[in-house]
């Protein structure tokens, strides 16, 4: 990440300079680091209600219910080494079957839930183990397959079949998916050794 | 239908606790104060990664990007006016549905453009963000190949919305 960074921030300064930008760029580093907050104070309440309302689900059983049907498929195909009825799995379950509920809010809390679990189950480190780099990118494809926003966008602006995109929108969020799924996981072969998981 | 789904959750999570005879109130309490120390361990990442999407945006890197990335789309049959979305998507939720907004309005819904750009950004997430913020819940600074496998599956994402656009509407 710090490669990203540096390449963002040389990029842009040698672009404003030659294009003259370089006020807006000057007001764009301000602002930016107000609107990170505004994201934040945006993203908060949701996460706090989740939280709370997570938590209930998790004291009640709802969560050892839900865990106990689909993490035998999540364990074996894809955190074999992850302890079978630990936090961390519970988390990843609830996180995959909120997400294809189609609850992306929901998803966060969760998410991060999962990913303190897994460096409490793995030890902490500096370096992201194999667990973690497949569940991040398997969030940061699309698990959820109804895609309400885009829809609703289309709609408003006078599509005639607002969800004719729906087969196209499936096959694209799978095939990317596996991609994400099949890259992380060879990468992780390929390194293993050199890693710490 | 999609309506129903939070405040049945809501219900049902509320309903199963109290059937239980468990202390909703306080176990809601409990998880939402869980919540607000998450979101302190989040912050720091998420203001950076904002500043250096706006500081891309701001200084004219976007446009440079996408005038370079012009020859090469042409070659592969990919209509340029999408460009900006695909670079903008893994990068910013809010500025990638900014530009959906403008292609949506400037081509139209059912247009081939409008049709491919709505398909990217249903099948995708905002990948930095989901990064920055879920590596931000731990004490992870080398994040190893997880951008690489991210952005991989984004391009995925863009070319098989251009071929399934193009094979199964238009």
């Amino acid at each position: 990440m710090s490669f990203i960074m540096l390449f963002i921030i040389i990029f842009s300064v040698v672009t404003a300079f030659f294009s003259g930008n370089i006020s807006l760029l000057s007001t764009g580093i301000m602002q930016g680091a107000a609107d990170g907050v505004q994201l934040i104070i945006s993203i908060c309440g949701n996460i706090i209600l989740w939280s709370g309302l997570l938590n209930i689900a998790d004291k009640c059983g709802i969560t050892d219910f839900l865990a106990k049907i689909i993490s035998p498929i999540i364990c074996r195909f894809f955190f074999p080494k992850l302890k079978k009825d630990g936090d961390a799995i519970k988390n990843i379950c609830m996180n995959i079957s909120v997400n294809l509920l189609g609850l992306g809010n929901a998803a966060t809390p969760l998410g991060l839930a999962a990913m303190e679990n897994i460096e409490k189950e793995k030890g902490i480190s500096e370096t992201a183990c194999d667990e973690m780099i497949l569940f991040v990118v398997m969030n940061t494809a699309s698990m959820q397959l109804i895609p309400t926003t885009a829809a609703f966008l289309r709609m408003q602006n006078g599509s005639k079949a607002p969800m004719e995109i729906l087969p196209c929108v499936i096959i694209s969020s799978i095939v990317s998916l596996s991609v994400g799924i099949i890259m992380a996981k060879t990468i992780s072969k390929l390194t293993g050794k050199k890693a710490r998981c | 239908m999609s309506d129903a789904i939070i405040p049945i959750t809501v219900l049902i999570i509320v309903l199963t606790g109290a059937i239980k005879k468990h202390n909703v109130f306080a176990e809601f309490l409990d998880g939402a104060t869980q919540g607000l120390h998450i979101i302190v361990k989040i912050v720091p990442s998420l203001v950076l990664m904002v500043v250096l999407v706006t500081m891309f945006k701001s200084s004219g890197a976007l446009n440079v990007l996408t005038y370079s990335l012009r020859t090469p789309c042409k070659i592969f049959n990919i209509p340029p006016e999408i460009i900006p979305l695909a670079i903008m998507h893994p990068l910013s939720g809010g500025g990638s549905l900014a530009l959906y907004k403008e292609l949506l309005l400037n081509y139209g819904p059912d247009s081939f453009i409008g049709q491919v750009a709505s398909v990217m950004q249903g099948s995708a997430e905002t990948t930095f963000y989901t990064i920055v913020i879920y590596y931000g819940a731990t004490k992870v600074r080398n994040t190893r190949h997880t951008l690489v496998s991210s952005l991989s599956a984004d391009l995925t994402s863009m070319i098989v919305s251009i071929i399934t656009v193009r094979l199964l509407l238009v």
